[in-house]
């Protein structure tokens, strides 16, 4: 009996104290973002040489790129 | 892929500010908001340099830290973006970047401080690829596109360079060593964690 009371003391308390916790303050924080070799789609921006969607030839594309691009002595070494 | 990285050579800086004019065109970035600027050290003294600056997206990003809202996150590329969408327009970020990186337009009535505004990378945000709603909030996504950012590939001189960090660092070594002096390049230290850099210009 005293078992029992206890028991039905302890759900009633759990019941009345529910509503004393706190809400989850989380803010949402930002969205997800899709990977950069997903690609762009059909565009006509989406640069060719390259598969979308495949992470290590659009890695390759843009080391080759800064290659050609940006480093000057390679260029001309290769003229 | 290492991280992405920008440097700016200020022995090939030559003040021009293409990077800027190409940031802003590429991007339509709004009157009165820079996403990149042009500084130069010593200005009108002979041997002043000149250096392309912008959001250097640091690999422990001040402004991420300081964020009540929690909008900035980063790509696995080592990309900082923010999301429009939870930001705020507090302002916290932009005394918490040490290169002056977050913008705020200032265009809505009496002055209101609008939603903060930084370069990035040219990897848009989180919204869909190549999507219109991703470019009017953050400007093109050239990433995702198989290109590096704007500014670097419109750089004249080839000063400022923008890509895979080891191929950054690698290109930038090889001048260093034609030339024979300039490792002490400024933002080196900052953007890479070297213990030599920042110190001279």
């Amino acid at each position: 009996m005293k078992q029992r009371l206890m028991i039905l003391g302890l759900v009633a308390a759990a019941a009345v104290l529910s509503a004393c916790g706190e809400k989850p303050q989380a803010s949402g924080g930002s969205r997800y973002d899709a990977a950069p070799y997903a690609g762009v789609g059909q565009s006509p921006f989406q640069q060719p040489g390259w598969k979308a969607g495949d992470k290590t030839s659009w890695e390759q594309q843009l080391k080759a790129r800064a290659q050609y691009g940006m480093n000057d002595y390679s260029r001309v070494a290769t003229q | 892929m290492a991280r992405m990285k920008f440097i700016c050579d200020a022995e090939r800086c030559i003040e021009c500010n293409g990077c800027v004019t190409a940031c802003k065109n590429e991007h339509e970035v709004p009157w009165g908001v820079n996403r990149r600027r042009v500084v130069t050290l010593n200005d009108g003294v002979p041997g002043e340099k000149s250096i392309s600056v912008a959001c250097m997206h640091c690999s422990d990003a001040p402004c991420m830290a300081v964020c009540p809202v929690n909008c900035f996150y980063r790509t696995d590329e080592g990309v900082v973006l923010h999301d429009k969408d939870v930001c705020i327009g507090c302002g916290y970020c932009s005394y918490a970047c040490p290169f002056g990186a977050p913008q705020f337009p200032s265009q809505g009535t009496f002055g209101v401080r609008g939603k903060m505004d930084k370069c990035t990378f040219c990897a848009g945000g989180p919204e869909e690829h190549g999507s219109e709603a991703e470019f009017e909030k953050y400007g093109r996504n050239r990433l995702a596109e198989g290109k590096l950012p704007a500014c670097a590939e419109m750089c004249s001189t080839k000063a400022l360079l923008a890509g895979d960090g080891d191929v950054v660092a690698d290109i930038f070594r090889s001048r260093v060593l034609r030339r024979g002096k300039g490792a002490e390049v400024w933002g080196w230290g900052t953007a890479y964690g070297s213990a030599q850099g920042g110190t001279k210009s």
